[in-house]
């Protein structure tokens, strides 16, 4: 089924965990969150593929985990504050998720945060449809739809 | 009768508790977060609360997805500090209030907001932090402390404007509570930040200080805005400035901005302070001045 289209989904680069992706992503969410236990920590990185048949995953959400692919676990219902657990288990900083998240080093990234973080500008609205709106209301608004680089 | 004398809020970036717990707190890049709750933590001393009310949120540590309350009220008599995968930070214990919670949760739920009573809960950085921040890192936190746990992690969170409600509601509570107590209510996490999907890192210092003016002088102005503009201007985690409300909607409609600190970044995050006081309505017009002018120093 496709999913519902929400005015948040326009916001680019952005995976907004919400009522649906909760639904879908409870296994991967569950999954991550049993990795609080040293024992279950050591349980999946013995054998992977034989810890995750515990949760209930669709074989995208299970190759999503097995592959480290941070973005596509959000997109098929992973959270951020769960999947960081895993970067945690494989001995990764936060900094090193995100820099795998924006397809960047992690060098470039912690360059950016210091340098005062990612502008906003241009990284409002895919389709610029969104930046009107929000300028009606804020006086923050202001033209977007290109993407920053 | 208990009153609420003043509001604080902070940001709750989990790599400054890992700063303080490592001792880095020195370096360069922590002094500068850390220098800006100088001046608080001595105000926090001199105003010595009998309680503080905390309003934070959970990440994935007391609450998974398999329960998710938009607002948990921990009535407790304590609160341990979560493991949240490298051991429980060395903290002390929080001790609750549970006479004063469980006063709270019967008011405000006869005043219509449903919230879930919480007897049994550990808090993480969300609420150990700000505590750090605003009194240091003690042997026992010096007053009793209420958390107040609500959800920003799954979409959608409470709206501003019925955080803001639950404000009032709270200063109800705490009104009609007979013994003398002194409350400070926080409000805690944001400011600006994303740290999920390719737009991760995401600051905006406009909004933030926008944010910073109307919380201290027009709350109006933010209890009405679309949780859409929270994500697109402050990120999709920038979300859990609608905690702030909480504590905004239970102080007065005017009150005085006694302190602001600003920085970014610590980690992913935009760092926001402000510590607003009720007007005491006995302070004599000198005692005001002299309160302003004090302030002109202080803001920065």
């Amino acid at each position: 089924m496709r999913r519902e289209q929400h005015d948040y989904d326009d916001i680019p680069g952005t995976f907004v965990f919400d009522a649906e992706r909760s639904r879908q992503g409870y296994g991967i969410n569950m999954f991550c969150m049993s990795l609080m236990k040293d024992a279950n920590r050591k349980a999946f990185k013995a054998n992977e593929a034989e810890y995750l048949k515990k949760f209930p995953l669709t074989p995208e959400q299970r190759d999503a985990i097995l592959n480290r692919q941070y973005n596509r676990m959000l997109e098929l219902g992973g959270n951020i504050y769960f999947t960081a657990k895993l970067g945690a288990t494989d001995g990764h900083s936060f900094q090193h998720l995100a820099a795998l998240m924006t397809g960047s080093t992690q060098e470039a990234y912690a360059k950016m945060m210091l340098e005062g973080g990612r502008s906003v500008e241009g990284n409002r609205s895919r389709t610029g449809k969104g930046a009107p709106k929000a300028k009606a209301k804020s006086k923050t608004g202001k033209k977007s739809g290109s993407k920053r680089g | 009768m208990a009153k609420i004398i003043a509001g604080v809020s902070s940001s709750h970036v989990p790599a400054i508790g890992a700063a303080i717990d490592n001792h880095r707190t020195e370096e360069p890049y922590w002094k500068r977060v850390f220098s800006g709750f100088e001046w608080s933590k001595k105000w926090m001393a001199e105003t010595k609360p009998d309680v503080v009310i905390a309003v934070y949120n959970d990440h994935a540590s007391a609450f998974s997805v398999e329960l998710i309350p938009t607002f948990a009220l921990g009535c407790a008599a304590e609160f341990p500090p979560a493991d949240e995968g490298w051991g429980p930070r060395p903290v002390p214990v929080v001790k609750g209030h549970p006479e004063l919670a469980s006063h709270i949760a019967q008011s405000v739920i006869l005043d219509e907001f449903d919230l879930t009573i919480v007897n049994k809960m550990e808090v993480d950085h969300g609420l150990t932090v700000p505590l750090n921040l605003l009194f240091g890192s003690p042997k026992e936190w010096p007053c009793p402390v209420i958390p107040l746990a609500v959800n920003v992690v799954q979409y959608p969170p409470p709206t501003g404007h019925r955080c803001y409600m639950l404000g009032k509601a709270i200063r109800k509570a705490v009104e009609s509570y007979p013994e003398d107590l002194r409350v400070v209510i926080f409000g805690t996490g944001g400011m600006s930040h994303q740290i999920s999907g390719p737009r991760a890192g995401l600051i905006n210092s406009k909004f933030d200080k926008a944010f910073l003016d109307n919380l201290s002088k027009n709350p109006q102005k933010l209890v009405r805005m679309p949780h859409l503009e929270y994500m697109r201007e402050a990120g999709a985690e920038g979300i859990e400035m609608v905690m702030w409300l909480v504590m905004r909607g239970a102080l007065d409609e005017k009150v005085e901005e006694v302190y602001r600190f600003y920085t970014v970044p610590a980690s992913n995050t935009a760092v926001g302070h402000i510590i607003l006081e009720n007007k005491r309505k006995a302070a004599s017009k000198t005692k005001r001045t002299a309160a302003r002018a004090k302030e002109a120093v202080r803001r920065s």
